[in-house]
């Protein structure tokens, strides 16, 4: 076990550091002069000035790389170009709203996808799994921010039952808080519960048609404790993969559901930093959401290990 | 008396045989039929010019001058609908072909060559699965400026790996076949054995991956537009249409309403039909799908 982990955390070290590579090599892109590109043509000389040398331009490239990457690694992603605030400091103001966004989401998406999956498979064919798989098919195809405004338009603000937009501490109340994030959070779900649901039914469906699960029918065992305690744990193992995917997922449209209901997370921070082309802001918060991901994958790796020993070998 | 001679189906036959048993496919590929034809037919289809303003008709509802109602600036919703699909076809198109032509090559390398070649390919390729795709994108666009070009050049590179993934699996399968080292002994060079063996056999497994990832950048494009980052006004597209819509919702709930359904019907037919085109490739060739 111990091996696996140090193999998995190397890799995980690998992928990282190509990640680093990449959202590093963002400067190079910038077409042309990056001062001109990123100040206009009227700049004054000092702007410039300050400008390479708060982006380093006149050092060799393989020195502004291990400055970035090393200060990274001390938690120090590099200031603002437009307000010189830390960014690391701008991640961590805002990083609260999009968690609670992006965990509250996973959960509604893992238990109401899960219990969704698992209600069709048991009755494969009857009215619940076609709907089931008509409605998670238009689930995944659904853009979310699209939801997002059709439900500010009918629940929000034809029937006043939730706050349409912002944000509220949940030091300054937690009722607040759930009534803030209760659409947001819908919205984002909805995507989720659908593939859960889809994977977990397609693969319960095919665990119920194994041998050891008639065995256990023979055997006289209830439907239930066959499906609860033998066919799911063999089945969660490819829903697992896709709950990794779906962190991921969540972390990338929150920035969409942050734009619908203006919550003030990452991820409009994120596209802020887009339209003022703020790029020290951008690097960090692509590798931030990166090593999430990565971490997030991590994790699902070692959990086969733990629903299915066989898996833990290879 | 007569003889019943029956020939064996051939692959294809059986192919066409499972997917039309599929109605909902069936339907979903008219769809995309009807879509790529309104794209290619736009500008000498749409009802109304639709950048045409007409203040007098703001919000209008749905009449027999507009069918489908006017926007904020009263310009014909049909008409935007129509001339946006151009902009949506066309950015799915990219950015599959970008994804294809970067995934293909180097999956087929990795598959074929394996050692090193592989290593390090698929180290790139879980890195860049790694990066949330509409984030990357948003990253490019700040780089290099906003517009649906670069969007869908950026979300054709972080869909390569799927396409990757595909050519490198099936070169793997391929690579130790008998007929492969038949070709291989008597002297058939790398470059055909490659164009007339390996690619026929990934035909269904492609074509999947090329519908199920115009869906994905037709989502992409409506999302970046959305927030302002693909098409840019006057042009007219789903997403750009959506964002407008916000501030009127109210008012005129059709303009949140149809763009969205145009949208989502597409990237539903795309996945569609290639959750059908997978489903109906013969057991013999399903290791492959």
């Amino acid at each position: 076990m111990i091996r696996t982990v140090a193999a998995r955390l190397a890799t995980l070290v690998v992928l990282v550091w190509v990640v680093s590579l990449a959202v590093f090599a963002l400067v190079l892109l910038i077409p042309g002069d990056p001062t001109t590109t990123l100040l206009g043509d009227n700049a004054t000389p000092e702007q410039v000035t300050a400008l390479r040398t708060s982006l380093g331009l006149d050092d060799p490239l393989l020195m502004r790389y291990w400055r970035w990457l090393s200060g990274a690694l001390q938690g120090d992603l590099g200031t603002s170009m437009l307000s010189s605030y830390p960014v690391t400091q701008a991640i961590g103001d805002r990083i609260g709203v999009t968690v609670s966004l992006v965990v509250s989401a996973l959960v509604l998406s893992v238990v109401l996808g899960l219990v969704i999956g698992v209600l069709a498979a048991v009755r494969q064919g009857g009215w619940f799994d076609r709907l089931t798989l008509l409605g998670s098919s238009i689930g995944i195809a659904m853009p979310n921010f699209w939801l997002g405004l059709v439900l500010v338009t009918f629940f929000g603000a034809e029937l006043g039952l939730f706050p349409t937009s912002g944000y509220a501490r949940p030091g300054d109340g937690v009722g607040d808080w759930v009534a803030h994030l209760m659409l947001p959070v819908v919205t984002l779900a909805a995507g989720g519960v659908a593939e859960i649901a889809r994977q977990a039914r397609a693969s319960l469906v095919d665990t119920l048609r194994l041998d050891f699960v008639r065995t256990a029918a023979a055997k006289g065992l209830s439907p239930l404790s066959i499906v609860g305690k033998h066919a799911l744990r063999t089945a969660m193992i490819p829903v697992i993969t896709v709950m990794g995917l779906q962190v991921s997922r969540l972390f990338g449209m929150s920035v969409l559901v942050e734009a619908v209901f203006a919550l003030p997370g990452i991820g409009s921070l994120m596209v802020a930093s887009v339209f003022d082309r703020d790029i020290p802001m951008i690097q960090g918060t692509v590798l931030l959401a990166t090593v999430v991901v990565v971490v997030v994958n991590l994790l699902v790796d070692l959990s086969y290990g733990w629903l299915n020993p066989k898996a833990a070998l290879t | 008396m007569t003889t019943v001679t029956t020939r064996p189906e051939s692959a294809f036959a059986a192919f066409r045989r499972r997917f039309v048993r599929q109605r909902l496919a069936v339907v979903m590929a008219g769809v995309i039929a009807v879509m790529v034809l309104v794209a290619l037919l736009a500008p000498w289809i749409t009802p109304l010019d639709p950048n045409a303003q007409a203040l007098l008709d703001r919000l209008a509802p749905p009449s027999t001058k507009h069918w489908l109602g006017a926007d904020d600036l009263g310009r014909d919703v049909a008409s935007r609908l129509i001339i946006a699909t151009r902009a949506t076809i066309w950015a799915g198109l990219l950015a599959t072909c970008v994804s294809l032509l970067i995934g293909l090559p180097f999956g087929l390398l990795a598959g074929y060559l394996r050692g090193w070649a592989d290593t390090v390919l698929s180290r790139a390729a879980d890195a860049l699965m790694a990066i949330p795709p509409l984030l990357f994108a948003m990253a490019i666009v700040a780089v290099l400026g906003r517009g649906v070009t670069n969007a869908m050049i950026a979300i054709g590179v972080v869909t390569a790996p799927r396409f990757f993934r595909v050519a490198r699996g099936v070169a793997l399968v391929i690579r130790e076949e008998t007929y492969i080292e038949a070709a291989r002994s008597i002297g058939c060079p790398t470059g055909r054995i490659v164009r007339t063996h390996v690619l026929p056999n990934m035909m269904s497994p492609l074509i999947v991956q090329i519908s199920v990832t115009m869906g994905f950048a037709i989502l992409f494009e409506a999302s970046l537009s959305f927030l302002g980052l693909g098409v840019q006004p006057p042009d007219a597209s789903w997403g750009s249409m959506l964002q407008r819509s916000t501030r009127f919702a109210g008012d005129a709930p059709w303009l949140v309403l149809l763009p969205g359904l145009a949208i989502l019907l597409t990237v539903l037919a795309f996945n569609t039909v290639g959750d059908a085109v997978r489903d109906s490739v013969g057991r013999e060739n399903r290791r492959l799908a």
